[in-house]
């Protein structure tokens, strides 16, 4: 039983990074309709931001502050340099889509030319080694503090979009584009602002996968990835469904690493994405697809 | 585009005379280039021969049925190892080239019953999850991947005294060649209408009679099973495999190649398959920058020339055909 608690708890802590990255995924995809493929290397390279800050002695909170403002940046960069133009000449939503995977590449190319290949430890205030124990369930102070960074965003997150105006603003334009304009609603700034929010959170999830899974300029392929599973699981158009479905794939995963075998831990991930596809592709949480002839 | 008077002018693959000889000379141009190329032009020629059918493949499926795939590296490795296992066997290399193409076109039909129900976006995710589940497979179990060492593939011997390099180019330029004219064919005939009904509008299709599960598994095949020949022979140029030719990042490359070459153009798909190679080629000194390329490439392609290099080249032509009117 206690091995039981011992997966859920690990996978909790993964879950909440998969959560993070989901919901950026989700929020993209609810705005524009658009599968953010850049998404990772948007991370990688607010993380090697960080690390480079670090490395000139920087304190903890003033580097990652800046990463977090750095990948927002970029991703509003992207957007109103790269698809607002894309849109002016009435590119298609599978165009728009390949234009994030050629940023994508861009930024994996520019990560590697600046940042090297050479796998680095990433420094970091919370210790990976360094362990409460609570009825024989171990917990390293990274994970306690991955699963309650990633809690509290989500709380923050839910906060901004359900009780403020801006996020009246964001669901109005994701609801319905055309009425969104027609109410006087500054959609473009919007949007801008969504791209800005996802690539935000997909920062933070990295700078706390970084030191766990080491920085190389790979790290984040496999967690952007499991993102992806984790947002589709919960329904790409819902964002509560990615906080749910980055948890329960979190802890699945690790369930499974556990009880039936590790080598297949990560093979796992994609068989939830196609059988999740096939029997329910709306996802848990998500709305009924409807299309009209 | 030309104005077509009659169905058999449909069928011809060339219509005008001129094209016929351009393409004939384009063609022994290629047949005479061994005789004073520098061998690693030839070998990148070779290279570029065998990527050109599986992008054609890709190309088939992505720009002429519209259905998005991030799956190649499933099934190049699919294709590959089959290969790979069967001529470890002893199995002549025609009926393991065959087999590699149908077993990626097996599997290629599996990966296409999610498009059934899933269109755009979710379908590149169904295929990429499946792209890399094969990949995870091979990495794990050394029985498929050979283990640590790799799968060793008898190279082929050189007859008609060509050497190796020569023949090699010959041999793949003959294959690129044959699967050139079958996918021209495929476009010409009902089969490829049917996936261009489809591309355009599945719902108007199927309400003219286009059967849709058929049309769109059999897309999904056809491409797998070009993918699958192309893994096949790169097995076979190179010698041994690994997994780790088959990472993700290969799906990518492919995938590049037919939106640069340009949807829905089999000489598009050619241009793409020489793009990546010789891009790799040229910085091969750096090969950080190679994405780079590629991501500003698929940028300026997609803002500026929606229908890639294939689209460039066709806008060229018709200018110095009719210059100097406008």
């Amino acid at each position: 039983m206690t091995n039981f608690w011992q997966y859920v708890i690990s996978g909790l802590a993964t879950g909440a990074t998969y959560a993070l990255v989901a919901l950026g995924l989700a929020l993209i995809y609810r705005s524009s309709r658009i599968l953010h493929f850049a998404h990772g290397d948007i991370t990688t390279a607010g993380t090697f931001v960080a690390f480079t800050l670090l490395g000139y002695k920087l304190h903890y909170m003033l580097a990652f502050t800046l990463a977090l403002l750095f990948g927002a940046v970029l991703a509003m960069i992207f957007y109103f340099c790269v698809l607002i133009p894309a849109q002016r000449r009435e590119a298609t939503q599978l165009g728009q889509i390949i234009l994030t995977l050629g940023l994508g590449l861009i930024l994996q190319g520019l990560v590697i030319r600046y940042g090297g290949t050479e796998t680095q430890s990433f420094p970091f205030p919370l210790s990976d080694f360094k362990t409460f124990q609570i009825g024989g369930v171990v917990i390293s102070h990274l994970s306690l503090g991955t699963i309650g960074i990633g809690l509290l965003t989500c709380l923050l997150f839910y906060l901004l979009v359900q009780k403020t105006r801006i996020g009246l603003a964001m669901r109005a334009t994701s609801e319905n584009l055309p009425a969104a304009q027609t109410m006087g609603i500054p959609t473009r700034q919007i949007l801008a602002l969504s791209w800005g929010l996802a690539a935000l959170l997909g920062v933070l999830a990295g700078l706390f996968l970084a030191p766990a899974l080491l920085l190389d300029p790979f790290f984040m392929l496999e967690p952007f990835l499991k993102g992806f599973a984790a947002a589709i699981l919960g329904g790409l158009n819902s964002l509560p469904g990615a906080i749910v479905g980055g948890l329960i794939l979190g802890v699945a995963e690790s369930l499974a690493g556990g009880y039936v075998s590790i080598a297949f831990k990560n093979t796992f991930a994609f068989l939830v994405i196609i059988l999740v596809l096939l029997v329910r592709p709306e996802g848990l949480l998500g709305k009924e697809f409807k299309e009209r002839v | 585009m030309d104005l077509i008077e009659s169905y058999k002018q449909e069928l011809q693959l060339i219509r005008k005379p001129w094209t016929r000889v351009w393409v004939g000379a384009f063609v022994v141009f290629l047949l005479l280039l061994p005789w004073f190329a520098p061998e690693y032009i030839i070998y990148t020629a070779t290279v570029i021969f065998i990527y050109s059918i599986g992008i054609q493949g890709q190309n088939l499926l992505i720009g002429y049925t519209g259905q998005i795939s991030f799956g190649q590296a499933g099934f190049l490795a699919i294709g590959a190892f089959t290969f790979g296992h069967l001529s470890r066997f002893g199995i002549p290399w025609p009926i393991g080239l065959l087999s590699a193409g149908l077993a990626a076109g097996l599997f290629g039909i599996l990966a296409g019953f999610p498009s059934l129900r899933l269109k755009g976006p979710y379908l590149a995710i169904a295929t990429l999850g499946f792209g890399i589940a094969v990949y995870q497979v091979f990495v794990n179990s050394e029985v498929l991947s050979g283990g640590r060492m790799g799968l060793e593939i008898q190279k082929l011997d050189p007859i008609l005294g060509l050497s190796r390099i020569n023949f090699n180019y010959y041999f793949y330029f003959l294959i690129a060649l044959l699967f050139t004219l079958i996918t021209y064919n495929i476009i010409s005939s009902f089969v490829g209408r049917a996936f261009i009904a489809i591309r355009d509008n599945d719902i108007a299709a199927e309400v003219m009679g286009v059967n849709l599960t058929r049309y769109k598994l059999l897309a999904f095949a056809v491409s797998s099973f070009y993918t699958g020949i192309q893994g096949g022979l790169y097995g076979l140029l190179l010698g041994y495999l690994e997994p780790n030719l088959f990472t993700f990042d290969k799906s990518i490359e492919l995938f590049v190649a037919v939106i640069i070459g340009g949807l829905a153009s089999v000489e598009g798909s050619i241009m793409g398959a020489a793009f990546v190679i010789l891009v790799q080629q040229v910085f091969s000194g750096a090969k950080e920058m190679v994405p780079v390329v590629f991501g500003v490439t698929i940028l300026l392609v997609l803002i500026f020339e929606p229908q890639g290099l294939y689209g460039r080249w066709f806008k060229m032509r018709l200018y110095f055909r009719n210059w100097p009117l406008r």
